[in-house]
């Protein structure tokens, strides 16, 4: 996808947790049939934060390791 | 059509000026046709026949006294069933908003009603608009007219069939990833949607309010100019003026790669084949990419699905039972996006917006064909397309909502058809340049193909 960069590949994870607990909260809110919605919001979500528009951890910070984008690539 | 179809407001209005023909004689024509075509199309919710009648009535007593008002002044049109009008329902075809009357007029509807515009009623639609196809409407689909079995496209489905099938001379419309563009595609008629912001969306029930729109659908482009500048505070608007004054030739973008990626054949036949057309008229081209287009669908969902679904939480909770399947799914949907994620699609409409401002750079207006496919059969979920099975929704969005987003405004124009089904040609000029847009519209409709036509 256009604009993708190795900076902002750590969205999945997070996005993944995200998934798991809005399928729990629908499924006690008896709208199990979300299910299949939430797992394509949650593609979408993680194709967004992959993003190279996003800004992301800045360069030489103590998280610079976790491959943050330091708000370039706009 | 031309902007000289004798069906077209711009060749009614002299003639209702004039006398000629009465507001009264096209409004009973135009009732006529919604008595004998409306039980098959759906596109009406509500007709309004008693009114309209006297609407014309007065509109020809003004008339005949020498009050012309301006180019509206008597002509029959129809409003999208979100869009108030004073004494009248206001369903946005859904069982949510039964019994709910409208008590006083949106600010498109006032402006339309004081240059004189008859309403004969208001037009079937997806459900609250949020749908691409109008079949999820407590009022049953819209039809095609031009085949009754297939959808209308959406969410103006009905002003579409309504304008098509001659039930009035135009309709109004909002369009919040395509759904004035879409329908008038699919049906064979023109939609514009207005810059962002152009037109007032006051007593218009909202869908996603950093994207909706509202806008004209017409039979030609001069129509839709009319219309327009009516409802943008102009009540006697000069005709369209013609685009060859400037001397140049039209110079169009063609956009490339990702909106030729995804076309049914036939589409792409008939694009092709209008740009031969506007090619040996004169017309000429030249590439254009919006370099994130992929991420369109990506930053529409995460900027409509919340916004729509902040206006609907209240009635969610109270009556989630009253709304169709599909919509409440996907109302319910939006309130599980973060915050962050909206932020981010935010700052990815900017992006975008400048991609598209960039692209517009020493051409005219961009070209793309307006949907990847034509209208669709009643019930269609998904469809393959090029290699790839995408759902409807998604292949009826995927080519007009990336301009909701950016808010340039865009026009889609009748060009051929594929089997006997309508296709798009869709135009986008730069923003502030909608006059510059019909123009070059206009233009196109001069040495393009024709609507297709129907018979009823």
């Amino acid at each position: 996808m256009a604009g993708e960069t190795k900076l902002n590949r750590g969205a999945k994870e997070p996005v993944e947790r995200w998934l798991s607990a809005a399928v729990a909260d629908a499924e006690r809110r008896g709208l199990a049939d979300l299910k299949p919605l939430l797992e394509g919001l949650a593609q979408a979500t993680i194709a967004l934060r992959r993003a190279d528009w996003n800004d992301g951890v800045p360069a030489g910070s103590p998280a610079a390791d976790l491959g943050g984008n330091t708000g370039g690539g706009r | 059509m031309r902007s000289t179809d004798a069906r077209s407001i711009t060749a009614l209005a002299p003639r209702l000026a004039s006398r000629e023909v009465t507001s009264s004689d096209v409004t009973e024509t135009c009732l006529a046709r919604i008595a004998e075509g409306n039980g098959r199309l759906n596109a009406f919710i509500t007709v309004l026949a008693d009114e309209a009648r006297a609407a014309a009535k007065r509109a020809d007593a003004e008339i005949a006294a020498g009050r012309y008002r301006g180019p509206l002044h008597g002509v029959p049109i129809s409003l999208k069933d979100l869009i108030d009008l004073a004494g009248a329902p206001t369903t946005a075809a859904s069982r949510v908003l039964a019994g709910r009357m409208a008590a006083a007029d949106a600010a498109v509807t006032a402006r339309l009603r004081d240059a004189g515009a008859v309403f004969l009623g208001k037009c079937n639609l997806h459900e609250f608009a949020f749908g691409t196809t109008s079949e999820d409407s407590a009022f049953g689909p819209v039809r095609n007219p031009v085949d009754p079995a297939r959808s209308a496209g959406g969410s103006s489905g009905g002003s579409a069939a309504a304008v098509v099938a001659e039930m009035g001379f135009a309709s109004v419309g909002t369009d919040t990833g395509g759904s004035i563009r879409i329908p008038a595609a699919v049906c064979g008629c023109v939609g514009l949607k207005p810059g962002y912001g152009e037109l007032p969306c006051d007593g218009i029930v909202p869908l996603s309010r950093s994207l909706d729109h509202v806008g004209p659908i017409a039979r030609s482009a001069a129509d839709a100019w009319l219309l327009y500048r009516v409802m943008a505070g102009d009540p006697n608007p000069p005709p369209l003026s013609d685009r060859a004054e400037s001397g140049s030739p039209l110079r169009l973008g063609v956009l490339k790669p990702y909106f030729m990626d995804v076309l049914e054949a036939g589409v792409h036949a008939a694009f092709a084949a209008e740009l031969d057309r506007l090619a040996a008229a004169g017309v000429s081209f030249a590439e254009r990419s919006v370099r994130h287009a992929s991420h369109t669908a990506t930053v529409y969902l995460h900027l409509q699905l919340p916004e729509a679904s902040a206006y609907h939480a209240p009635m969610l909770e109270a009556h989630p039972e009253l709304y169709t399947v599909p919509v409440r799914q996907r109302l319910e949907l939006g309130r599980y996006v973060l915050a962050e994620d909206y932020v981010r699609a935010r700052r990815g409409a900017d992006v975008l917006r400048g991609e598209v401002d960039a692209a517009l750079d020493g051409v005219d207006a961009l070209v793309l064909p307006t949907v990847p496919i034509t209208a669709q059969p009643i019930g269609s979920a998904s469809l393959t397309v090029s290699g790839q099975t995408l759902p409807v929704r998604a292949l009826m969005l995927r080519l007009t909502q990336l301009f909701d987003i950016t808010g340039h405004p865009a026009i889609s124009l009748p060009c051929g058809a594929s089997d006997g089904l309508p296709v798009g040609l869709q135009l986008v000029g730069r923003r502030g340049g909608t006059r510059q847009l019909l123009a070059a519209a206009a233009t196109i409709e001069a040495v393009g193909s024709p609507a297709a036509r129907v018979t009823m």
